[in-house]
């Protein structure tokens, strides 16, 4: 292991373990190169936005790799570079958009949202009136997401609770196969069936409850799914164990398999409920709206905060798209709130 | 093309945790080396050093030097792809790539390295599947899957697939531990047989194995839990099972601890 | 870090095997079964049922709603481009609206699935352990964003922000049919409304790519890698073949979820009826919304044909969501035998 084998080995006919590389310095060279050149187009040519900058300079510095990379080292390495450059970009492309909707949401939003707004309707509030809160929105929004779990949820869990412990054969596949078209299912879908159906056919007026049932059957496919999930991981020893003990079928699933599961069932219906909660769609079509507090569900129109986002969003004067900032802030704090508390649920469950 | 090994100074971490430290060794040319040693000692820790694998999994990393016939593999620009091609590696289950034929999985090296020509191709099959004592049982059914193979014949498919880029050093990380004892004979006749070619390090838990395979063979062991391994003795093999210098390797070989 | 050379999939797969070896044992000794056991069994299976009765209803209760319109249709309902269910004599056709849907899903599908299959990539392969957890935390922050915010958000500061982004398509491309515009004009089109939904979908098929990248056992990555693979190859060969059916059914899913978008497509896209490939022109509809745009001045008749256009996305989305499960399943099947 001494010099004497080092110094044949420095020899021709060596192994080739040093790979030609680029410096280092060469990559941040290439990069203010890219720049340098989208800053002559910008001047030269007019590029308006913010956004071309960002492409054409990218562009030009995969370029510029590339080609410094075959040239240096060879094609394969420079296409795995390539690649490297582009996958990062990839997730600068997810990232920006994330970070200006929620910069947008929150820059706008905070400067409409106040006590005064959350605690005030759109009774008497004309369009081009700056006033307004959202207090009607939030309590239909509340009212019924709480409904639709309410009906969700235990109907959901029959469903997982068959598909796990007692389906097989066609029927349990057949309900399966429909869960994942449910799943598919346009949300407009939900709504316009709750529209054909109860206040079409039925001839019942538009209700914050109508808009609760097309919120059921968008929970449905999402809690019997993450349901089915959890039921599944519980061990099959511990089902065991409990038939040894002579206790019945069904009091094993609802004393142990559902206790055992139900953390990972909390977190998949928070999960749902956050989905449903933003939900526009199939309450334009359920509940109608109103610009009034309407605290029972079951009479007369009821407004959801997505929809008021909606509809001020559609008016062309400003404070009515301010408005729709500070509804849409409000919304992405209840969402975001329901999320953080489903992904708490699941990590304190998991670390036990 | 075989070559030489020589090993010195070298520590293992994954993260903060110090896996094996400050191992010093030479390995000859065309010698089937095996590691032996208890659970956790490091000896495929070392081995993965030995090809620049250890650093591919998260926050590993090594110091040291590994002088591949004088060519420091850590040393600067070197490029851990040139070194796999030039040292190959069996892993303890057998992985052959699942939607690739038996034909694709041998002549995956040689298509990254850019060998497109049908005829060499097909050569270079045969050769490594001949080499890895599985052409007999394989050569009409090259073109189904790999995954098919039963686990001592997927073994000497990912053995042909390692030997079909032509490496210098041959690694094996417990290559029949998943395999049952027909199998197990099947691989170790081949590493007999491969000895004349290349340089063999092989980790084995199974000491009547590393008794029969080897030439040389070194032993590891970790004082307690949580502590970094160490290399307690490396010699020829039949010493290290008959007369070995250290008291722990005699107890380990002799059963009494480990 | 499993290094099993089947993936996690397989694994479920005999676990599904003892469960239904354990229930067939269970039931064999039926004679004994309880009045109360079979009354539990007996409501999770109407449940179960239920659910089967909830989607024959949605599919009859849209046809049922939907056959005074088409009946008192004086166009043809597939063909026509037209949209005028509450004029009189009616007349409404699905034709320019369907072709809005598709092609506004497809262009979101184009965009999105690269950057979604790169961003899985960069969590699974190339982001160090220790950032992948919040990073892959972030791209489900995306998800969880609601439509409608999209919609603002890509209304009030997308659309002016995405003029010269266009302006230089139509400039420099317009001799490709597609960028065509007249006269340079763009705004409002279905460009725009395409790239904000390729942002909606983005998570969705990010995060199945995600999974499927997950699955893909180390011992296949450490394979390629000791062939002397780059970290491309190593993906080439180990990664993206063993993934590609979840990729491919991962992407379908996002279409189904493109075409069924309301909201944020109503806010950003003009209503209008007619069938252009001109996808920088402010124009363009979807059924989806054009019925959250003519919902409210609909009458009886146009109600009606706003579910009658309903129906029609509902097969289709059904359809394509059809074939992402079929490609799973047929993965499934497969990865089943080879082990």
């Amino acid at each position: 292991m001494s010099t004497s084998t080092a110094t044949v080995a420095a020899a021709p006919g060596g192994l080739n373990l040093v790979g030609r590389q680029l410096p280092r310095a060469a990559f941040p060279a290439i990069g203010a190169g890219a720049v340098a050149v989208t800053v002559v187009l910008y001047v030269l040519a007019p590029i308006t936005s913010r956004i071309q900058f960002v492409l054409i300079a990218g562009a030009l510095y995969l370029i510029g790799q590339t080609v410094a990379s075959i040239a240096v080292e060879g094609s394969r390495r420079a296409t795995d570079r390539g690649v490297t450059t582009l996958v990062y970009l990839a997730f600068l492309l997810a990232v920006i958009p994330l970070v200006a909707v929620l910069a947008s949401v929150i820059s706008k939003g905070a400067q409409r949202v106040d006590v005064d707004f959350l605690t005030h309707s759109m009774r008497n509030i004309g369009a081009r009136d700056a006033g307004g809160g959202i207090y009607h929105a939030l309590i239909g929004t509340l009212e019924q997401i709480a409904l639709a779990s309410l009906f969700a949820v235990p109907f959901s869990l029959l469903v997982a609770i068959y598909l796990v412990e007692y389906g097989r054969g066609r029927i349990s596949r057949t309900i399966s196969f429909f869960v994942d078209v449910l799943t598919g299912l346009p949300s407009v879908i939900a709504g316009l069936f709750i529209l054909a159906f109860y206040i079409l056919a039925l001839e019942r007026k538009p209700t914050g409850f109508a808009g609760a049932l097309a919120l059921t059957i968008l929970m449905i496919p999402v809690v019997v799914r993450s349901a089915e999930e959890m039921l599944k991981l519980v061990p099959n020893d511990l089902r065991e164990a409990s038939y040894a003990l002579g206790v019945s079928r069904w009091r094993t699933i609802v004393k142990v398999v559902i206790p055992t599961a139900l953390p990972g069932i909390i977190t998949g219906v928070m999960l749902a409920v956050a989905r449903v909660a933003g939900e526009t769609a199939p309450l334009l079509l359920t509940i109608f709206g109103t610009d009034s507090i309407n605290f029972n569900p079951f009479s007369g129109p009821q407004s959801a905060l997505p929809l008021y986002i909606y509809s001020q969003a559609g008016q062309p004067q400003q404070v009515a798209i301010d408005r729709a900032w500070g509804a849409a802030l409000t919304l992405i704090v209840l969402v975001m709130l329901l999320n953080a508390a489903a992904r708490l649920v699941a990590r304190l469950t998991r670390v036990r | 093309m075989a070559t030489r090994i020589d090993v010195s100074g070298l520590t293992a971490y994954y993260g903060k945790f110090k896996a094996v430290s400050d191992i010093h060794f030479s390995i000859e040319p065309k010698s089937v080396t095996a590691f032996i040693g208890p659970s956790g000692c490091g000896k495929s820790t070392v081995l993965r050093t030995l090809n620049r694998m250890h650093e591919v999994l998260p926050a590993a990393r090594v110091e040291g030097r590994v002088l591949l016939d004088g060519e420091d593999l850590y040393g600067p620009g070197v490029d851990p792809v040139n070194v796999r091609r030039a040292v190959g590696m069996v892993f303890q289950r057998p992985n052959p790539f699942p939607t690739m034929s038996i034909y694709d999985n041998v002549v995956a090296g040689l298509r990254l390295n850019g060998v497109r020509k049908k005829s060499l191709l097909d050569e270079r099959v045969e050769e490594s599947l001949r080499g890895a004592n599985l052409w007999e049982e394989v050569k009409d059914r090259l073109g189904r899957p790999g995954a098919g193979l039963s686990g001592g014949q997927q073994q000497r498919l990912c053995i042909a697939r390692a030997i079909a880029v032509e490496p210098q050093v041959l690694l094996m990380d417990e290559p029949c531990s998943a395999l049952d004892p027909i199998s197990t004979l099947a691989i170790e006749d081949l590493i007999s047989k491969l000895k004349s070619s290349y340089t063999i390090v092989i980790v084995t838990h199974n000491m009547q194995q590393a008794a029969r395979v080897s030439d040389t063979t070194a032993f590891f062991t970790l004082d307690r839990t949580g502590d970094p391994g160490r290399l307690v003795e490396m010699d020829r093999t039949e010493k290290i099972f008959s007369n070995p210098t250290e008291k722990r390797t005699e107890e380990y070989i002799t059963g009494r601890f480990g | 870090m499993s290094s099993e050379p089947d993936g996690p999939r397989k694994g479920s797969s005999r676990n599904d095997t003892t469960v239904a070896a354990a229930k067939s044992a269970s039931s064999s000794d039926g004679a004994r079964v309880k009045p109360a056991d079979a009354l539990f069994k007996n409501l999770t299976r109407s449940a179960g049922l239920g659910l089967l009765a909830l989607i024959a209803a949605i599919a009859a209760f849209l046809v049922l709603e939907a056959t005074d319109a088409l009946s008192a249709n004086t166009g043809n309902f597939l063909t026509t481009t037209e949209w005028f269910p509450n004029g009189s004599p009616p007349v409404f056709g699905v034709a320019a609206l369907l072709f809005g849907t598709l092609l506004t899903a497809v262009i979101a599908m184009v965009i999105a699935v690269p950057v979604a299959v790169g961003i899985a990539l960069f969590i699974t392969v190339y982001a160090p352990r220790r950032l992948a957890t919040p990073l892959a935390f972030v791209v489900d922050l995306l998800a969880a964003v609601p439509s409608v915010i999209f919609g603002l958000w890509g209304l009030i500061v997308l659309v002016p922000r995405m003029e010269g982004v266009q302006k230089f398509l139509t400039d420099y491309f317009g001799w490709i049919p597609l960028f065509a515009t007249d006269n340079g004009v763009v705004g409002r089109s279905i460009f725009v409304a395409s790239v904000v939904l390729a942002i909606m979908i983005l998570p969705i098929v990010a995060a199945l790519s995600r999974e499927v990248f997950l699955q893909v056992p180390t011992a296949h990555r450490e394979a390629a890698l000791a062939l002397g693979a780059t970290r491309w190859e190593m993906i080439r060969t180990a990664v993206l073949p063993y993934g590609r059916p979840g990729v491919i059914s991962a992407s379908m899913l996002g279409l189904g979820r493109a075409m069924g978008e309301t909201i944020a497509v109503a806010l950003v896209l003009p209503a209008s009826f007619d069938i252009s490939w001109q996808v920088l022109s402010p124009a363009g509809n979807t059924i989806a919304a054009n019925v959250a745009n003519g919902f409210a001045e609909a009458n009886d008749v146009g109600r009606g044909a706003l579910i009658a256009s309903g129906l029609v996305l509902f097969v289709v989305t059904m359809i394509v969501n059809m074939i992402a499960r079929a490609i799973i399943a047929r993965r499934r099947e497969f990865s089943g035998a080879a082990a």
